[in-house]
């Protein structure tokens, strides 16, 4: 069935599912053309800017943990560097490497959630992963087993895999046990095997033909594909986090809890796997850089839909970083470093699954937070996905109703977006009018 | 999934989101072990994290996760319960109101001014309340997050119709079962175990962190006598207070020890910029 005698329709989702949160999307085609697209936020407002307001600089991270239950930690790093630049500290290099090795973790389960149980079921038409695990019991299983070793990084170096307890500002609350970090390694071996068959699974998947046209921002990390800091990289040249934050503007619109950022209160931008791989990828491992060669993916990838293999390849990124890191770990000498506050500004940004995170705070010298400033990934992505919309409809016009909507969805999710986080974000509706 | 090869109706499942984090819904997707299995124990009717698939009520269980903080869902809230022959809470936001409860101790509107340059263009209300204010409530799951284990165990209860066995005991028992020192009473570590309900197995102070209350007040609760007690060590009554004020700040118990709170909510700079006012 094709509508190419119709003037005009509507696609809308509400509801999205498999994305983590409640929104909706709308998309309206008149002659052929899309005339407009809104990604609606619906998620309630939980008001995190302003419950922080008054706290403890030392309390930001346990509670903006709060804010996404898929990538506490994102937001735990991020506010502990955020207060340690406040106070003029960093950390030395040994809870470093911890704290990445805890953050590998949030990234293997995470990406392995968003591949296995969230995006591939789109790939082969299926409702979820238990219809998937119908078609290919191997494949889920496969999935789930990476997922639990992210778990079980997170258990060992945080406590718990939702929440962690054991983070605090300047360092952890107890170093691990030097043989609960080894036993990590040859589970992550096993992850790591399964994260390269991960890669040529996916890549043998079919994509919709859509490019589209991003301007990336990643963090730069010199001698490393970032995760747990760096310098955010645009057009080039790196800024520190405080510059970006200056020329990231957000704005709030009536149809979203969502405060969208532009670049100079103009320009739309993408961050996340698709911008790391742009921008990073020849800082990967030689695992993760042959895996992509093999899967056919070289940097930039601009298809949208394709983010998936991206994303597979930075799950073996992760597995291979995160067994690095366990058979070089060394239990710091203090689980932390001291933090006195004083009043100041402190602004840092670190790499969560979907997407870059900045946090920003003002503290003064009781060290009580006196405003605070979080830029989600979703924030940030939201027009660019909005933009790919409008390409996926363009493009699959010939499609019906019902699959040119699935095709939306699909597309939100290619972003792995987080509503929760980005209400401080997802329903779909394509309208053809 | 084809019911074909399923002869008797499986008892139908359905999960709903309200404010929250997702966290405590992650956690049945954290059960890689039993998902599977548990997929084919009971038919999974609704749940938008997992899947695109949706049937309509009425439904078996529902598992709830979030607080009311809109018009809106106060009133989805009883559309849920009247579809659900059982319907069961998961986590603080759901039981307590979550920490997005602090804004119940601000000014009308002012935390939303705060974040939002058009405030006018939310639905949202002045407070965030549980779910039990709302519709009546079978079971609560407590915890930020909720213990996957225990998730587990209250949906076999329900399934097998029984109740639950979850334990209402304290924190202060899993860390003598486990045999960890007290650090309230060793090291004067603030810890909130004495009055926390249990079933994170005392995890932080086994990494030397005094308990936080992420499982909300146990039975029978003594939070003055705790509180007396933590300032007694010189815990300032603002850190007591902000102790208390976290992810189960409206809980009866707690609520009265975090009202302290908003004395330094009002004396701190709450002016949010807005894009109209360029950074310096």
């Amino acid at each position: 069935m094709t509508h190419g005698a119709r003037s005009s329709r509507t696609i809308s989702a509400e509801g999205i599912s498999r994305v983590e949160g409640e929104g909706s999307l709308r998309v309206r085609v008149q002659d052929g053309r899309v005339v407009d697209v809104a990604l609606d936020i619906f998620e309630p407002p939980r008001y995190f800017e302003a419950l922080l307001v008054g706290r403890h600089f030392t309390e930001a991270p346990d509670i903006t943990a709060r804010i996404c239950g898929i990538c506490p930690v994102a937001y735990q790093m991020s506010a502990c560097l955020a207060m340690e630049d406040a106070c003029g500290v960093v950390v030395d290099e040994r809870i470093e490497a911890l704290r990445r090795l805890l953050y590998c973790g949030e990234w293997i389960q995470s990406h392995a959630l968003h591949i296995y149980l969230l995006h591939a079921p789109d790939f082969l038409g299926c409702a979820d992963a238990v219809e998937l695990a119908d078609l290919d019991p191997i494949g889920v299983t496969r999935g789930l087993d990476i997922k639990r070793t992210g778990n079980l990084v997170m258990q060992t170096v945080g406590g718990r895999a939702v929440h962690p307890v054991n983070v605090r500002v300047g360092g952890f609350y107890r170093s691990p046990e030097l043989d609960s970090i080894r036993a990590l390694a040859e589970p992550l071996r096993r992850a790591r095997d399964a994260a390269l068959e991960t890669v040529e699974w996916v890549a043998g998947f079919e994509f919709p033909d859509v490019t589209s046209e991003y301007r990336f921002v990643a963090l730069d990390q010199s001698d490393r594909y970032a995760i747990d800091g760096g310098r955010p990289s645009l057009d080039g040249h790196t800024l520190s986090a405080a510059q970006f934050a200056e020329i990231a503007v957000e704005e709030h619109v009536e149809r979203s809890t969502a405060l969208h950022a532009k670049l100079d209160g103009r320009d739309r931008y993408l961050t996340g796997p698709l911008a790391r791989f742009a921008l990073n990828a020849s800082r990967l491992p030689e695992v993760a850089r042959d895996a992509a060669a093999a899967a056919g993916l070289y940097a930039p990838c601009v298809n949208p839909f394709r983010s998936i293999v991206v994303r597979a390849v930075e799950l073996v990124f992760a597995c291979d970083e995160a067994l690095r890191l366990v058979e070089r770990y060394e239990p710091p000498v203090q689980p932390a470093i001291e933090v006195v506050a004083r009043a100041a500004t402190g602004t840092a940004a670190t790499e969560a699954p979907r997407g870059l995170l900045l946090h920003q705070y003002d503290i003064d010298d009781d060290g009580i937070i006196r405003r605070a400033r979080i830029m989600p990934p979703t924030s940030q992505n939201q027009l660019s996905i909005e933009d790919d919309l409008r390409r996926v409809v363009e493009n699959g016009l010939s499609l019906d109703d019902e699959e040119l909507q699935w095709r939306c969805e699909q597309a939100v999710r290619n972003h792995d977006p987080c509503i929760s986080c980005a209400a401080h974000f997802l329903d779909l509706t394509v309208e053809t009018s | 999934m084809s019911d074909a090869t399923v002869p008797i109706p499986r008892p139908t499942l359905a999960v709903w989101k309200f404010a929250s984090c997702d966290g405590c819904q992650l956690s049945l997707l954290d059960c890689e072990d039993e998902l599977l299995t548990l997929a084919k124990a009971v038919r999974i009717a609704h749940f938008t994290e997992m899947t695109r698939a949706s049937t309509l009520g009425p439904y078996d269980i529902s598992l709830v996760e979030g607080s009311i903080t809109t018009a809106e869902d106060v009133e989805r809230i009883k559309v849920v319960r009247a579809n659900s022959r059982f319907l069961v809470t998961i986590g603080a936001c759901a039981a307590t109101g979550g920490v997005q409860a602090l804004r119940n101790f601000a000014p009308p509107g002012e935390f939303a001014g705060m974040v939002y340059a058009h405030p006018e263009y939310l639905d949202s209300l002045d407070t965030s309340t549980p779910i039990s204010a709302h519709v009546r409530v079978d079971y609560e799951l407590h915890g930020c997050p909720i213990d996957r284990e225990q998730l587990l165990e209250v949906l076999l209860a329900f399934l097998a119709g029984r109740r639950p066995v979850i334990a209402s005991y304290s924190v202060c028992q899993e860390c003598k079962a486990r045999g960890t020192v007290c650090l309230l009473v060793s090291r004067a570590v603030p810890c909130l175990g004495p009055v926390t309900r249990a079933g994170c197995g005392a995890l932080c102070p086994s990494i030397d962190r005094g308990c936080f209350g992420c499982f909300g007040p146990s039975d029978s609760a003594n939070c003055d006598a705790l509180a007396t007690r933590l300032k007694g060590l010189g815990t300032s009554e603002s850190s007591v207070a902000r102790l208390f004020g976290t992810f189960n700040t409206a809980a009866p118990g707690f609520a009265e020890q975090a009202q302290a709170v908003r004395v330094n909510v009002a004396i701190a700079d709450t002016r949010h910029r807005t894009p109209e006012e360029p950074r310096p």
